[in-house]
């Protein structure tokens, strides 16, 4: 099947409209993306036919919607080749999940004073924020990689930070920033030679390209739906099943308990053990349809588009004066998030700018401000990308950079 | 285009050419202030006399060019004539463009009636005023008190 970016675009009903008499140039994927009707249909069926509550109801619609949302996981594990569906745990986001691996991996592994935890200055707040915290409850240490000139993890001093004292260390897949995407063979190998977990933030990895979860050798991965397709307010978390079972809850409550007692609870087996109270489950059902779509497209096309596209944004952008790159400037290694500057332009004037030209894009800090600091920017203008991305919007954008410099000029 | 009412020639005119940019002495209150959801960050001085407002920071052409723009506004004024023009600010920026400026009153300021209807830039242009009267209050003079800014 050749991949078909008109047709695929016929699927996303929001892409037909206008934003301040212009056609929508959506490059804010890396953000949120956009829902197919597929997805959309999926949840409005589940919620107009089948909603009852999961995992506790006997009549016919509870049964239905336990079938369904445990159909989704099946699904979700089967998308990242997890050994079993037991080892997805849905969250509302990758924060909580990110949240989930500090409290109960921290506890499991009874951090304390002396101990390490290593992380990147390539990451977003919700892979920095959580290992503070948990440095701040421990007496833990938190430690971290650089970044080169060219927007690459620095592993100059692999040796000395992953050490005999370091016990987690968790790092972006793909960066939200720079778009560079990490490969972490040799941080994992040092990891697994000093016996520390190793947890990876897939948040803009897992929508865009292939992952193997038993290929890429961690402990956790944590990624969320509303970037793949799917609806906001459902994550996972994946993790080693024999390491989930050793872990504490995170949050008490309904479902995630065997037995109550007014003296004491004991915990249900992963991953009901941690998905306490009545969970997202239109919203599960509907990354089930998400994932069904990626899987038709099949996720090396869906990467290979991104990377065509990305090298042709790349080579526009370098071709407007002013522009200056942040991060990887060829396609290898990297994704469909290119993050930039206009020179002498703030990138808050740049945004409202090609928001007025139809042009979405992202300006900010990203929510990883160590990046920017890294950089010596205070916030960035981002263009992201996806399987419904066309070099017409590329160009469109390209335009609206200009209109931004005649603004500005 | 729409983009016209928010930038305006005096805006873009105070953002490439602000006055009174640049910390000095001698000062009795200052105060940093920082934008979070997009990090845009000021720096505000006043001795309590308001004979010098200086300023620094980063951000914008919005913010940049409103720190300009009170610096003109109010340098030299009472604390009764900065409290009637911070509250006449306040209240065109939270006006969703309803509200009608008066010159006499704003200056320059009237330039901003347009950004008002952005909702996601009202508090760009709000960052300079809210530091100024957190330093003026440091300095320990109440420039009246403005309704709660919203986000």
């Amino acid at each position: 099947m050749t991949f078909d970016v008109a047709r695929i675009r016929a699927d996303f009903p929001i892409l037909q409209r206008e934003i301040n008499g212009h056609p929508l140039v959506y490059l804010d994927s890396a953000n949120t993306s956009q829902k197919p009707r597929q997805v959309l249909e999926a949840m409005r069926l589940h919620n107009e036919r089948h909603n009852g509550n999961v995992s506790r109801s006997v009549h016919t619609l509870g049964t239905e919607a336990t079938t369904a949302y445990e159909e989704a996981r099946a699904k979700v594990a089967a998308f990242i080749n997890a050994g079993t569906p037991d080892e997805i745990v849905f969250t509302k986001n990758s924060t909580e999940a990110l949240n989930l691996v500090a409290h109960s991996a921290g506890q499991y592994l009874a951090l304390k004073p002396g101990d390490e935890i290593v992380i990147s200055e390539m990451e977003h707040h919700s892979n920095i924020v959580p290992w503070q915290l948990l440095c701040e409850r421990t007496g833990a240490t938190l430690r971290w990689f650089g970044i080169t000139d060219d927007g690459r993890l620095d592993e100059s001093s692999l040796a000395e930070l992953i050490n005999e004292r370091t016990r987690l260390v968790s790092l972006v897949h793909m960066s939200n920033t720079l778009g560079t995407i990490n490969d972490l063979s040799r941080i994992v190998a040092r990891s697994r030679e000093v016996g520390a977990l190793v947890t990876l933030d897939c948040s803009q990895s897992v929508p865009h390209l292939p992952v193997d979860v038993r290929g890429l050798g961690v402990d956790f991965i944590a990624f969320t739906g509303h970037k793949m397709l799917g609806p906001t307010g459902i994550g996972v978390l994946w993790g080693r099943f024999e390491l989930l079972a050793k872990m504490p809850p995170f949050l008490g409550g309904g479902s995630m308990i065997e037995t109550v007692t007014m003296a004491g609870t004991t915990y249900a087996a992963p991953p009901a053990r941690f998905e306490a109270g009545t969970p997202p489950i239109a919203e599960a059902i509907g990354l089930g349809a998400a994932v069904d779509y990626l899987n038709e497209l099949g996720m090396a096309e869906v990467h290979q588009h991104e990377q065509d596209i990305t090298a042709y944004a790349l080579k526009a952008l370098a071709d407007v004066p002013g522009v200056r790159i942040f991060g990887p400037a060829t396609p290898e290694g990297r994704g469909g998030t290119v993050s930039f500057a206009v020179d002498g332009v703030h990138p808050h004037d740049v945004g409202q700018v090609l928001d007025a030209l139809g042009v979405e894009v992202r300006v900010g800090h990203h929510c990883a401000k160590p990046t920017c600091v890294r950089f010596g920017v205070p916030a960035m203008t981002r263009a992201s990308f996806y399987l419904y991305t066309t070099t017409d919007e590329i160009d469109a954008l390209a335009r609206g950079l200009d209109q931004v410099r005649k603004v500005f000029g | 285009m729409m983009l016209d009412a928010l930038y305006q020639e005096i805006i873009l005119d105070h953002y490439k050419h602000p006055h009174g940019r640049g910390l000095r002495d001698p000062y009795d209150g200052e105060a940093h202030h920082v934008n979070p959801t997009c990090g845009d960050e000021i720096t505000v001085r006043v001795p309590s006399d308001f004979s010098d407002i200086s300023y620094d920071g980063l951000g914008c052409s919005i913010s940049q060019a409103s720190a300009s723009v009170m610096h003109e506004l109010l340098i030299g004024k009472s604390a009764g004539e900065i409290a009637g023009i911070h509250e006449a600010f306040v209240e065109l920026m939270q006006g969703r463009g309803q509200v009608e400026p008066d010159e006499d009153v704003l200056g320059d300021a009237i330039a901003f009636a347009g950004v008002s209807k952005f909702p996601a830039r009202v508090k760009c242009a709000l960052l300079p005023w809210m530091a100024f009267k957190d330093a003026a209050a440091r300095a320990g003079v109440d420039v009246g008190a403005s309704p709660e800014v919203k986000a």
